[in-house]
């Protein structure tokens, strides 16, 4: 009787079988690199050891953070890793086509029952796909490259089952924000966290990667859902059932019912500061943002439009879409044309202003309200500005009410 | 040498803000703790520890939180729990990120002396926080200053054997 992520470790270990708790190697089917933590931090440490990748066809680089470059800095980083990946002869090399955690699956390199690293916190969103994804660091990255391997501490499984399904008007960042609220940052206990219920099945995609996601801010290793008809219709291809025994044991087994979810906002500085949004109705927020892996995609963008359809934002509203290929989808139904119509700033493609790292930070004592994944004092900017996290329905419904807003009073 | 005492859940944006992530850790290691402890990267010490309550380092992978911490000197961080992924970075590095469960008993400004070999800490008094030692799988890599020298190693090992 094994869990997913036994099963998903035992596979890369390949052992018949694995106990939490116990060290195992696992060899690795796929690393996933971007530029601020990539080619720029591990192509020194390679030629120190004068080491080359060991298998260049497992690796995927992609270029999110510092893109569109704004100053010398930011240039020579994407320098660096377009220099590299050619130098390395890595072909899966996906330059300003988005961020790297809804490029990877969107270009098809994620398959259930693979076990993959990304030098990103926000890895365990390819746990949306039944594969053991995590993040890690630069120096851990290079062992990658270099071995092929890697150590790990078999996870035990916390489950998150949601019975019935989410109402209109509440998405799958209202689930994790819900959740962080209740169990807080270190809820996951660096072990798996694998999302369960009707309400899981229920949802597409790319609401499934926000929810696995932002395991990381619920302290999880991986955020883990087993694979099914959804994910053989995203990834196009016939795929694997990856799930875990029905018996097999948990640390934690926790049920909600999803029906009754309401909008859910995190205060600063934590997204473990999360209420129901009726809580927060008196914050005038200044900014409003649309951006990130976890709150910018094809369906964050759709929930934004269906909201802002004709309506304008009291507010500056700034869009920065996830990836190249939802932005072209966006145009085509016309989702691009109604956040426009609403008054959207379009930032480009990439990680935009979520981690503080581009050219758009907030500035001093801004109040924004944003669909990213973490508020921590000053990531996005100044140390005194103050970031509200929430879902694109109700960052839409607040830049056109001028103050937090549950969005369900808007799609009626 | 003295100890920083910070609170839960101490973040890698606060350890290192992200806008100077495209700097050297030079420049990044003069801004660590800024929102939180502006005045820490002048007045800190080599030798000093960093103690710390509930998960520690939560947040980004970004390595540059703990490489920040061991440029400035820091010898060890001590916290009631990790982030893990920070763990991990933080013992990459050689850095000790040491497990103490009495870590809120620890007072700002406390006289610490790490003995690895006992697994505790002992203050000027001679009063002892037990801390959980390196998981032995680790040690060596620790031991060796972290992966990249423990790799070298390894490959000299290989290509002289």
């Amino acid at each position: 009787m094994m869990t997913l992520a036994q099963k998903l470790v035992a596979r890369a270990a390949d052992r018949s079988s694995v106990t939490p708790g116990e060290i195992v190697t696992c060899k690795v089917d796929l690393a996933m690199m971007h530029d601020s933590g990539g080619p720029r931090r591990v192509k020194p440490m390679l030629e120190r050891l004068g080491a080359k990748v060991w298998d260049p066809s497992k690796v995927v680089v992609i270029t999110d953070h510092y893109v569109p470059t704004y100053d010398d800095e930011s240039r020579k980083i994407i320098r660096i890793a377009r220099d590299w990946v050619r130098e390395a002869g890595i072909d899966n090399f996906y330059d300003e086509q988005g961020i790297c955690h809804v490029v990877l699956p969107e270009r098809g390199h994620l398959r259930p029952g693979m076990f993959a690293v990304g030098g990103d916190s926000h890895s365990p969103t390819g746990g949306a796909f039944a594969a053991y994804m995590f993040g890690i660091g630069a120096t851990e990255m290079l062992g990658v490259l270099v071995t092929g391997e890697i150590w790990l501490k078999v996870p035990h499984t916390i489950a998150m089952d949601f019975d019935g399904r989410l109402p209109p008007g509440v998405s799958a960042k209202d689930m994790m924000l819900f959740l962080i609220g209740r169990f807080g940052l270190d809820g996951g206990q660096y072990q798996a966290v694998e999302y369960r219920g009707a309400a899981i099945r229920a949802l597409p995609m790319q609401e499934r990667m926000t929810l696995c996601n932002m395991t990381a801010e619920l302290g999880g290793q991986t955020g883990l859902i087993a694979s099914d008809s959804v994910t053989q219709e995203f990834l196009n291809t016939k795929v694997e059932t990856w799930e875990s025994d029905p018996a097999a044991p948990l640390l934690g087994h926790h049920r909600f019912d999803a029906s009754t979810l309401a909008p859910q906002v995190a205060a600063p500085h934590s997204p473990a500061n999360s209420k129901a949004v009726d809580e927060f109705k008196h914050v005038k927020p200044g900014v409003a943002y649309i951006g990130a892996c976890t709150g910018a995609k094809l369906v964050d963008l759709r929930m934004a439009a269906q909201v802002l359809q004709n309506k304008k934002s009291r507010m500056k509203l700034m869009v920065a879409p996830a990836s190249a290929r939802d932005v072209k989808a966006a145009e085509q139904e016309g989702t691009l044309k109604i956040l426009q119509d609403a008054g959207a700033e379009f930032l480009g493609l990439g990680c935009g202003i979520c981690a503080g790292y581009g050219g758009n930070v907030l500035g001093e004592n801004v109040v924004a309200i944003s669909t990213t994944a973490r508020n921590f004092k000053g990531r996005m900017g100044a140390a005194s500005s103050q970031v509200y996290l929430a879902s694109p329905y109700t960052v839409a419904a607040t830049a056109v009410a001028g103050h937090v807003c549950d969005p369900r009073e808007m799609l009626q | 040498m003295r100890t920083w005492v910070l609170g839960d859940n101490v973040d890698t944006d606060v350890i290192t803000p992200g806008r100077y992530m495209k700097f050297g850790i030079e420049e990044i290691a003069k801004h660590c703790l800024e929102p939180v402890l502006p005045s820490f990267a002048k007045q800190v010490k080599p030798g000093d520890i960093v103690v710390a309550g509930r998960n520690f380092g939560a947040g980004s992978s970004r390595e540059q939180a703990p490489a920040a911490l061991k440029h400035l000197g820091i010898a060890a961080l001590v916290a009631e729990s990790f982030a893990g992924l920070f763990y991990r970075n933080s013992l990459n590095l050689g850095l000790p990120a040491l497990v103490c469960p009495q870590a809120r008993q620890i007072r700002d400004g406390e006289e610490l002396r790490v003995d690895f070999d006992k697994a505790v800490l002992v203050n000027k008094a001679g009063k002892t926080y037990p801390f959980e030692p390196i998981p032995p799988h680790l040690l060596q890599m620790v031991h060796d200053g972290g992966l990249l020298a423990h790799l070298e190693k390894r490959l000299k090992c290989r290509t002289t054997s």
